[in-house]
């Protein structure tokens, strides 16, 4: 990853590949009044955004504030109803992705828009695919394409690798080639950094830079302040659908915040000391095999204590998902002890772990915390369909589970129509909120929450940690896990890190990022002590 | 490292131990292995039969005759029924050491099941071993262009349960077309049309006004039975000397290849169609693997938002590519009329569309495979209309069962995992 750009000789030798390096070519982007409307909802109102030929332009702004919508009306996807797009003086007209691309345009998308079961090369080249003859696709050139623009910036992929089997870090390198390949001269990348891990973060804004040292200019959409305040040139913030401001990159976090939320934000978690109580959760020689026999969480014990909050860190894909998933009755192949308040856990269905008291918000919410097209009411009472007071009986009983949702959609600040609107079209924060409110509506003996804050804007994370904390602070025991070092350092009274499956260590919340970092990449922490 | 960090504790990792782990292995295979080897030792031994059972290997015509093969049935069936327990001991024993029981395995007990029943059956009789192929692929062709049409579609992101009635739109409308004209080519021609006519009203259907495709599909189903029906009885039946009596293809004997001993027979002395369906299965395949066209055609069908970023029209893809599915499933229609019946009969495909959507899934959506599956059903089907003809022991309704039976078996048995194009059934809306 620490490879700089190679020698202009080596890559002008072969004329077949047309080398950013070799036209350095700037292309200025200019957005003029761009209204886009769905329905009722002006989800752009007159946006106007210059972004200058060779510079990191950071498009800031909650979920929800029209980022993405810009972006799509830019790249073809959707029609404006008003405006008109400039590149280079010249007004536009992309009728689809493929006329935006022709002009030069590229976008890393906040979902890849990748196939997962094609491989690497055949996913760079789909859509402008070369062939030999006998109308066969030429995947040799395909992979040398591949090859070189991934040597060139020191990107470590392989073109033959199948896109599924790569961490989420690579997939996006690989989007960030497809853009290249078709010769982007503006590179759109969308909420790029929700998926990284802190390093791989790293990595990417390394890349920016690298990019636009090669004179391709850049939007950077995102909500993450510490990350524009890196790399951005110039920041625009957009609050409900309009321009609320411009800044510059040594604008202070709270500036920015205040800027995008709309009015004060504090930044800082409001945490008092831990209380720790005694011992609540105990998980001894803890191993998960996948069904292959692959081992994916390796002989792991840990204790969690009522009242303080456990921060599980660690790169995605070192085993957190499914210790958590091992202590939610979610995986099959578990051997070890897993006990609550002295009774086991293990073996048991997830009913019965819920039912022990476990409160857990899972790592996807639209995957396993909520039912999309299920009202707001309904979701809330998805973990209690067979019990009293909403289900008698048979009978849902409607009343109760609406006077019970009204209560938890005020209590816990959901913004909607109502309980009756489907849980899929709020915005990601406040159906966090939802899970969030289910979650905590039971008596907890423990409460586990997976990447709370995952893809949440400033205010919604700021809403969800102050939950988390409240439930510490109410002797219940908390598990947190997170890749985000942010989220670990603000929550955490203790952090337990894993690293392929196995502790590295566990080690008190105070313990400085650099430390961490180490911890994360496999290096475990000198010294030796009883702990916590 | 030489960081201060107060109060670490360093946790050895220590290996897991076998012993603690309740290990789940898969003893599907070696249970299902050992209730075959228990029937056929119950079928072959226990009510085994004595005499001596003949399998013939050549056709009267063909140029290198081979001899014909004798068993005798009951040391074949004690033969066999060893065998049989040899390899779900094996099995056993290798899913106890957690290896993987190997396909070819399983192909060897089935051909020994196989043989074991047929030489049960014929005892004292003897068994057509060309005839019983040449009648399974036959039997196999329209599922083979069914299965074809459905491996495109699907692959496309349109499931198409229409199989059925573009069969017998095909069929139909062939029989139409060739007995007016005289033409049997024109009646192939005709029979791809209206199998992409069918497609067509699947394709705007599904794909422009998003109504659900599976419903579609039967809607279609049914439509077309109902109006091939009234046509038939209306129209085609009472007029059946000019409407209902097409020109066959005739059979072609590829030179040398047609000599070649039990296969030549069997694959060289077909009809044009079935030469087209070789051509077919062997096009679709390269297609969809290695040309552009299968590339995108595979993007739209596995990710449609990724290949609308990347230009591709999903829409307009879709709908091209599910009515060449139609016209492909059309060919096999033909066959029925054209190539083995002689004449149109109401509802003469009799579920063939169903069987081809089971060949493809058993196919795992790869044209090769899903033809393999094909043959399959269409020997299991071939296997029973022999065995009524030799008179075999077993009630002729339940050989009837035959083919659905090993349709079910095989799909249930064999495709768990096994993964479909993504968005397949999934319409694609753009907002």
């Amino acid at each position: 990853m620490s490879e700089v750009p190679h020698d202009l000789q080596h890559m002008s030798k072969r004329d077949n590949f047309r080398s950013l390096l070799n036209r350095i070519d700037h292309m200025k982007l200019e957005l003029r009044g761009i209204t886009k409307k769905f329905g009722a909802l002006v989800a752009n109102d007159h946006i106007d955004l210059t972004v200058e030929a060779g510079e990191i332009h950071a498009l800031l702004g909650e979920n929800g504030a029209g980022k993405s919508t810009l972006m799509n009306v830019l790249y073809g996807l959707y029609r404006a109803e008003e405006g008109e797009i400039l590149l280079d003086d010249k007004p536009q007209h992309f009728a689809g992705p493929g006329d935006a691309m022709a002009a030069g345009i590229g976008m890393v998308h906040q979902h890849f828009m990748l196939i997962p079961v094609f491989t690497v090369a055949e996913n760079v080249m789909l859509g402008h695919e070369e062939t030999r003859a006998g109308g066969r696709l030429d995947l040799a050139a395909a992979r040398t394409h591949v090859r070189e623009i991934s040597d060139r910036f020191g990107f470590d992929v392989d073109p033959d690798a199948l896109v599924e089997n790569l961490p989420v870090g690579v997939q996006q390198r690989v989007e960030i080639i497809k853009a290249l390949s078709r010769d982007a001269k503006v590179l759109v990348f969308d909420e790029p950094t929700a998926v990284l891990t802190p390093q791989e973060t790293d990595e990417l804004m390394a890349i920016m830079r690298q990019l636009k040292a090669n004179g391709t200019s850049i939007v950077f959409i995102t909500h993450k302040l510490r990350e524009v305040r890196e790399v951005a040139d110039r920041i625009t913030v957009i609050r409900l659908g309009k321009v609320v401001g411009e800044a510059s990159p040594t604008a202070t976090n709270v500036e920015l915040a205040s800027l995008m939320v709309g009015r004060a934000v504090d930044l800082t978690v409001d945490k008092g000391p831990a209380v720790p109580g005694e011992a609540a959760l105990s998980v001894k020689n803890l191993t998960v095999l996948d069904p292959h026999g692959q081992i994916l969480v390796n002989n792991v014990s840990f204790d969690v204590h009522k009242g303080e909050i456990l921060a599980i860190a660690g790169v995605q894909g070192n085993g957190q998902t499914e210790l958590t998933e091992a202590l939610m009755g979610l995986q099959q192949r578990v051997s070890g002890e897993i006990t609550l308040d002295g009774k086991s856990l293990r073996g048991h269905s997830v009913r019965q772990v819920l039912d022990a008291g476990v409160g857990f918000v899972p790592e996807d919410r639209n995957e396993d915390g909520l039912v999309g097209e299920f009202t707001i009411a309904e979701n809330l009472m998805l973990d209690r369909s067979n019990a009293k007071p909403f289900v008698k009986r048979w009978n849902v009983q409607r009343s109760a589970l609406a006077d019970f949702a009204r209560a938890k959609v005020k209590e816990f600040d959901v913004r909607s129509q109502g309980i009756e609107t489907p849980v899929g079209r709020l915005s990601g924060g406040n159906q966090q909120k939802v899970v969030l409110a289910r979650e905590l509506s039971r008596d907890l003996r423990l409460f586990v929450a997976a990447q709370p804050t995952r893809g949440l804007d400033v205010g919604s994370v700021e809403f969800v940690h102050e939950r988390i904390v409240a439930t510490r602070d109410a002797g219940t025991p908390v598990i947190v896990i997170s890749t985000e070092l942010d989220e670990v350092a603000a929550l955490a009274d203790r952090i337990l890190v894993m690293y392929r499956g196995r502790i590295i260590g566990i080690v008190p919340g105070d313990t400085p990022r650099a430390v961490l970092g180490l911890m994360m990449a496999g290096e475990a922490p000198a010294g030796e002590g009883a702990a916590a | 490292m030489s960081i201060a960090t107060p109060a670490v504790q360093p946790i050895q990792p220590a290996a897991p131990q076998d012993a603690d782990f309740e290990v789940v292995r898969s003893w599907k295979a070696p249970i299902a292995l050992s209730i075959f080897t228990v029937l056929s030792f119950l079928l072959l031994v226990v009510f085994g039969r004595t005499g001596i059972s003949t399998f013939r290997l050549s056709t009267t015509s063909d140029l290198i005759q081979l001899p014909e093969v004798e068993l005798p049935t009951q040391l074949t069936g004690i033969v066999i029924s060893v065998l049989l327990l040899l390899i779900t001991v094996i099995s056993a024993w290798l899913v106890r050491s957690r290896a993987r029981v190997p396909i070819w395995l399983i192909a060897v007990f089935a051909v020994l099941v196989l043989i074991g029943f047929l030489s049960w059956a014929a005892a004292d009789k003897t068994i057509p071993v060309p005839g019983l192929l040449f009648g399974a692929i036959s039997l196999a062709v329209p599922l083979i262009f069914g299965a074809l049409g459905g491996v495109i579609s699907e692959r496309v992101g349109v499931v198409n349960i229409a199989i059925e009635g573009q069969l017998l739109a095909g069929a139909f409308t062939s029989a139409l077309v060739a007995s007016l004209t005289n033409q049997p080519l024109l009646g192939l021609v005709a029979a791809m049309f209206a199998g992409v006519l069918v497609s067509m009203v699947l394709a705007s259907f599904s794909i422009k006004y998003f109504v659900d495709q599976v419903i579609v599909g039967v809607v279609l189903n049914v439509l077309v039975i109902g109006l091939t029906g009234f046509l038939y009885s209306q129209v085609m039946a009472p007029n059946a000397a000019t409407l209902n009596q097409p020109p066959r293809f005739e059979r072609i004997n590829i030179p040398l290849l047609s000599e070649i001993p039990i296969i030549g027979p069997v694959l060289f002395r077909q009809t044009l169609i079935v030469y087209i369906m070789y051509v077919a299965v062997a096009v679709v395949y390269y297609g969809i693997f290695h040309t552009k066209w299968g590339l995108r055609l595979r993007s739209v069908g596995e990710h449609p938002q990724a290949a609308d970023t990347v230009g591709i029209n999903v829409a307009r893809t879709r709908f091209w590519n599910v009515s060449l599915a139609g016209a492909i499933v059309g060919l096999g229609g033909a066959y029925f009329t054209l190539g083995s019946v002689g004449a149109f009969g109401k509802e003469m495909t009799a579920g063939a569309g169903f069987i081809a959507l089971a060949a493809v899934i058993f196919g795992r959506w790869d044209p090769i495979r899903a033809t393999l599956a094909a043959l399959l059903f269409g020997f299991a089907s071939n296997l029973q209309n022999v065995l009524s003809i030799i008179g075999s022991p077993v009630p002729s309704e339940f050989m009837l069962m035959l083919p659905y039976l090993v349709t079910i078996f095989a799909v249930a048995g064999f495709v768990g995992t096994s993964r479909g194009p993504a968005a397949s059934g999934k319409p694609y809306i753009k907002s």
